[in-house]
């Protein structure tokens, strides 16, 4: 157990009245990339981001690296992290990828990339200028590192944004629709660099809906349906002979 | 003619009393906005309401009203208080009352400033801060602050300009700023109009260096955003 990335152990989260996540578990190894597959609603992003406690799970653990996140309750009954500062390291070493980029706007490229480094785990800005400058080259972006996010496409500020996620040095890489923002002719130069990443043998967890991706690169696909896991497991079976008949109606909705 | 270069010397001691004032009344009215701003939009209902009471009545009553219950109410109120403490008389100079009463107003009007700066923050790049292990603290530093600043320039400009025209209102309580002295100066000389528009001038000109300082504060922390 103690060599997992990460341990998901029945996990749920709601909003208001509505269960998004019903119990979810999941577990992932060093240098696995999982791809989370599921309809609009099912809870697949809810469940990354409540990997980070960007959403705080009503109930279930999560544990990153053997170290479980520690909850407690507020006076009302709501969950909340027992220690924020446990928090704040846990996250500062799991690279977070979003769907609308989110980078800072009023920041160069490059200074986007150095900021949690220089500022969350104190790296000497020579050391993390060096760092955030090679992180920029692998994503192909070290010529734009002096502009600003509104100057550059969608599919440079992914890559910068990914080049920032890969600056701290993460143990794993979380992706919550990388590419569901950028327009079609866009999404290659992104899941390019996915892949190159996937091949260096970084753990990642991927919310995608890009089907090539999940089949051709991930090791193992978690399929979310209505906030429950339908089905889970490697792309190759799962794909040419499907189990759940969810899971082969969203196949041939997202093929056809 | 000559008696308004006469004057000049006197005049612009009280400009410098008028430009001290502002500044002083401007730096509280920032502290002040900054408190009431985050008051605003924190997740404590009585934070919230304090701050509500705030701006509503700051707002709802005219700046020379405001001033006179503060000046003549606070004197009153800090001797009570002195009183029951023991303490002897204490007089709160105009300058002091001036400074409190514009800073207090200003801060009203700054708190809905900044309030609006902070709102128009995207939420994702705030989260991404979080995402990246940042502080609440280290977000609001790094993140929020200099967007904040960006979106409430303008209208922290606009205050500001009003502000220092406010100054001129502390001259009822007896501030020997730049329009008190126009007074005197203009009935002693029996030339009011004189003074009068020497001190519009003078007032004409703080706010065009204040302009010319906040459209360069402006493209300063505009870098970053597309203009076309």
């Amino acid at each position: 157990m103690s060599d997992a990335a990460l341990i998901v152990d029945d996990l749920h989260k709601s909003f208001g009245a509505i269960e998004v996540l019903k119990g979810i578990s999941l577990t992932a190894y060093d240098r696995d990339v999982i791809s989370i597959l599921g309809s609009s609603g099912s809870g697949k992003s809810t469940l990354l981001r409540c990997l980070n406690l960007l959403e705080v799970p009503n109930a279930g653990r999560v544990t990153v690296h053997g170290e479980e996140i520690r909850m407690t309750k507020r006076r009302n009954g709501d969950p909340v992290p027992a220690d924020w500062k446990q928090v704040d390291r846990i996250r500062s070493r799991l690279g977070f990828v979003f769907q609308s980029f989110n980078l800072w706007s009023h920041m160069t490229v490059l200074e986007n990339v150095i900021e949690a480094p220089i500022h969350v785990l104190k790296v000497p800005r020579k050391q993390a200028v060096e760092r955030g400058e090679a992180m920029l080259h692998k994503v192909g972006m070290y010529e734009r590192k002096d502009y600003y996010p509104a100057h550059i496409s969608g599919g440079q500020q992914q890559r910068a944004a990914i080049a920032r996620a890969l600056a701290v040095e993460p143990t794993m890489l979380l992706f919550d629709e990388p590419t569901s923002a950028l327009d079609p002719e866009l999404v290659g130069e992104v899941l390019k660099v996915m892949r190159a990443l996937a091949e260096e043998g970084r753990t990642m967890l991927v919310v995608t809906h890009e089907m090539g991706f999940a089949r051709d690169v991930s090791d193992k696909v978690m399929f979310l349906h209505q906030g429950e896991v339908e089905e889970f497991g490697v792309p190759g079976d799962m794909f040419s002979n499907p189990k759940s008949e969810r899971f082969r109606q969203f196949l041939s909705g997202a093929l056809s | 003619m000559q008696n308004a270069i006469d004057f000049m010397p006197f005049i612009l001691t009280g400009a410098l009393v008028t430009v001290q004032l502002a500044l002083a009344s401007v730096a509280l009215a920032i502290v002040l906005g900054m408190l009431g701003a985050t008051a605003k939009l924190s997740g404590s209902l009585a934070l919230r309401s304090v701050a509500g009471v705030y701006t509503t009545v700051i707002r709802g009553i005219p700046d020379l009203v405001l001033m006179l219950l503060i000046f003549y109410g606070g004197q009153i109120a800090v001797n009570e208080i002195g009183h029951s403490l023991g303490l002897a008389y204490i007089e709160i100079d105009p300058f002091t009352a001036g400074t409190l009463t514009i800073g207090f107003i200003f801060g009203a009007y700054m708190t809905e400033s900044f309030r609006g700066g902070i709102l128009a923050v995207p939420r994702g790049e705030i989260e991404a801060g979080r995402a990246f292990g940042m502080s609440a603290v280290l977000v609001f530093r790094r993140i929020t602050l200099p967007q904040m600043v960006r979106h409430a320039l303008p209208s922290f400009g606009n205050n500001w300009l009003v502000l220092v025209k406010t100054t001129a209102l502390v001259s009822v309580i007896g501030l020997q700023d730049m329009v008190f002295r126009a007074g005197q100066a203009g009935g002693s000389t029996r030339q009011p109009f004189t003074f009068y528009l020497v001190v519009a001038l003078i007032y004409l000109l703080i706010t065009a260096v204040s302009q010319v300082a906040l459209s360069k504060a402006e493209r300063r922390f505009n870098v970053g955003v597309r203009t076309e």
